[in-house]
C-alpha cells in the first residue's frame, strides 16, 4: 500500500527533526495533502497508526490537512480553482497551456516535540 | 516545542530522483517510465519501440515489474541490454532502485532508457524516478472511463498510449469520450492509438518519442 511509503517518510522526517534538538518524544505531526495526489487520508492515517507504535511517535497524532487544487492560465493569467477533473483547461479562455499552483503537496509542515 | 519542518515527505526519493536526472543529462540520455496496470502492455510496447528505433538509438531497458524475470529475458532475447529491479512486492519504483540499476550500465553508451513501472493506476505518479518524462498506457479492454477513476495518471504523463486498439470492436470503447476526459485533465499530452503486438501507431509513438531523444541528445532536453 501506497500510504505506507508515505507514513514511514512522514515518521523518519519527525523523528530526524525531534532528534536535532535532543526532544525525546513526538505528541504531533501536521502534514499537508494535495487532492491531485493518490494519497488517501483515511488510509494514511491507517498506516501512521501502525508505524508509531514502539517510536517516539508513538501517541503522536497525525493532523492532515487536504490542499485543493489551483492553476494559473499561461495565455490570460487566469489563477482559478479546480477539481481532479478540470484541470487542463483556463476557465477564462479555453486555454490548455496551464500551470499547477497548488494541489500536488506531500508536505510535512511541523511536529510538536519534547 | 513546536518545530517547524516545511519540507517534501518524499524528499529523500525526490533528493536522489535529481541526481538520477542529473547523471542522464551530462550523458545526454533520454530516459521514460512507462506506467499502466498489469497486462496493459508494457512489455509489449517496450518490445515494439525496441524494434522501431534500435537502428537509431542505444537503448537500454530497466524492468520494474514485480513478477518475474520473464520481462527482463523477453528484452534479452530482443539483444537489447535490461536491468530487472527486484521491487520485493512494491507497488511503485523509487528513485533509489533506479538508481542502483543505472550503476549497471553504461550511460556513455546510451540514448534512451526506457522504465517498466510497476503495474499500477495509483501510486507510480507520486513517485519521481529522474526520468525526463512520463507515459501512461491504457488498453482499450480497461474501458473509456479510466481517467475518471485515476485522473492523477493522466496529469502527470506526457504522452498517453492507447494499446490494444486492434480490440476496439470487441469493446465499447468510446474514443471521443476518453480523448475529452484526457484533454479535460491534460492538454498538452499526445493521445497515441497503438497496437504494440500488431504494429499499427507504434510509428507515430516512436517519431515522438525519437524527437525527445534528439533534444536530450543535443542538451536541449526535457
Ligand atoms: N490484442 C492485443 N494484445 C496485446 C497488445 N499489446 C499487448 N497485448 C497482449 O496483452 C498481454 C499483456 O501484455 P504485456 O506487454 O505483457 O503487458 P504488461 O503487463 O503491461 O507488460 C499479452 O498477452 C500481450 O500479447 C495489443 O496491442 N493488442
Ligand atoms: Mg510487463
Ligand atoms: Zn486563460
Ligand atoms: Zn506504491
Amino acid at each position: 500500500m501506497h500510504e505506507l511509503g508515505i507514513a514511514s517518510g512522514i515518521l523518519s522526517s519527525a523523528i530526524t527533526a525531534a532528534e536535532n534538538v535532543g526532544a525525546t518524544t513526538i505528541s504531533s505531526v501536521d502534514v499537508s495533502i494535495g487532492v491531485l495526489t493518490e494519497v488517501m487520508e483515511d488510509a494514511l492515517q491507517f498506516a501512521w497508526d501502525e508505524l508509531r507504535q514502539g517510536t517516539m511517535a508513538e501517541n503522536a497524532a497525525l493532523t492532515v490537512t487536504m490542499l485543493g487544487a489551483r492553476s494559473r492560465c499561461a495565455d490570460c493569467g487566469h489563477d482559478y480553482e479546480h477539481g481532479r477533473y478540470d484541470a487542463a483547461r483556463c476557465p477564462s479562455c479555453g486555454s490548455y497551456v496551464v500551470m499547477l499552483l497548488q494541489g500536488r503537496e506531500l508536505d510535512i509542515n511541523r511536529i510538536d516535540a519534547d | 516545542m513546536q518545530i517547524e519542518i516545511e519540507q517534501r515527505i518524499l524528499a529523500a526519493n525526490e533528493r536522489l530522483a535529481a541526481e538520477n536526472r542529473a547523471r542522464f543529462d551530462e550523458h545526454g540520455v533520454f530516459v521514460v517510465d512507462l506506467m499502466a496496470s498489469p497486462g496493459a502492455g508494457k512489455t509489449s510496447t517496450i518490445l515494439a519501440t525496441i524494434e522501431a528505433l534500435r537502428d537509431r538509438y542505444a537503448i537500454a531497458v530497466i524492468e520494474g515489474d514485480i513478477a518475474s524475470k520473464v520481462d527482463a529475458e523477453k528484452v534479452r532475447a530482443h539483444g537489447i541490454p535490461a536491468v530487472q529491479i527486484n521491487t520485493g512486492g512494491a507497488c511503485h519504483l523509487e528513485s533509489a532502485m533506479i538508481r542502483r540499476a543505472v550503476d549497471t550500465l553504461d550511460l556513455a553508451e546510451l540514448d534512451l532508457i526506457i522504465i517498466e513501472n510497476v503495474g499500477n493506476l495509483v501510486c507510480p505518479s507520486d513517485f519521481d524516478l529522474g526520468e525526463h518524462a512520463k507515459v501512461m498506457i491504457l488498453s482499450v479492454p480497461e474501458g473509456h472511463d479510466k481517467p475518471y477513476k485515476y485522473p492523477n495518471i493522466f496529469q502527470v504523463s506526457q504522452a498517453v498510449i492507447l494499446n490494444k486498439y486492434d480490440t476496439m470492436s470487441v469493446f465499447d470503447f468510446d474514443e471521443a469520450e476518453f480523448r475529452e476526459v484526457v484533454r479535460g485533465l491534460n492538454g498538452l499530452a499526445p493521445i497515441f492509438p497503438m497496437s504494440a503486438t500488431k504494429g499499427e501507431g507504434v510509428q507515430a509513438w516512436a517519431e515522438w518519442l525519437a524527437g525527445r531523444v534528439e533534444d536530450a541528445k543535443t542538451g536541449r532536453g526535457a
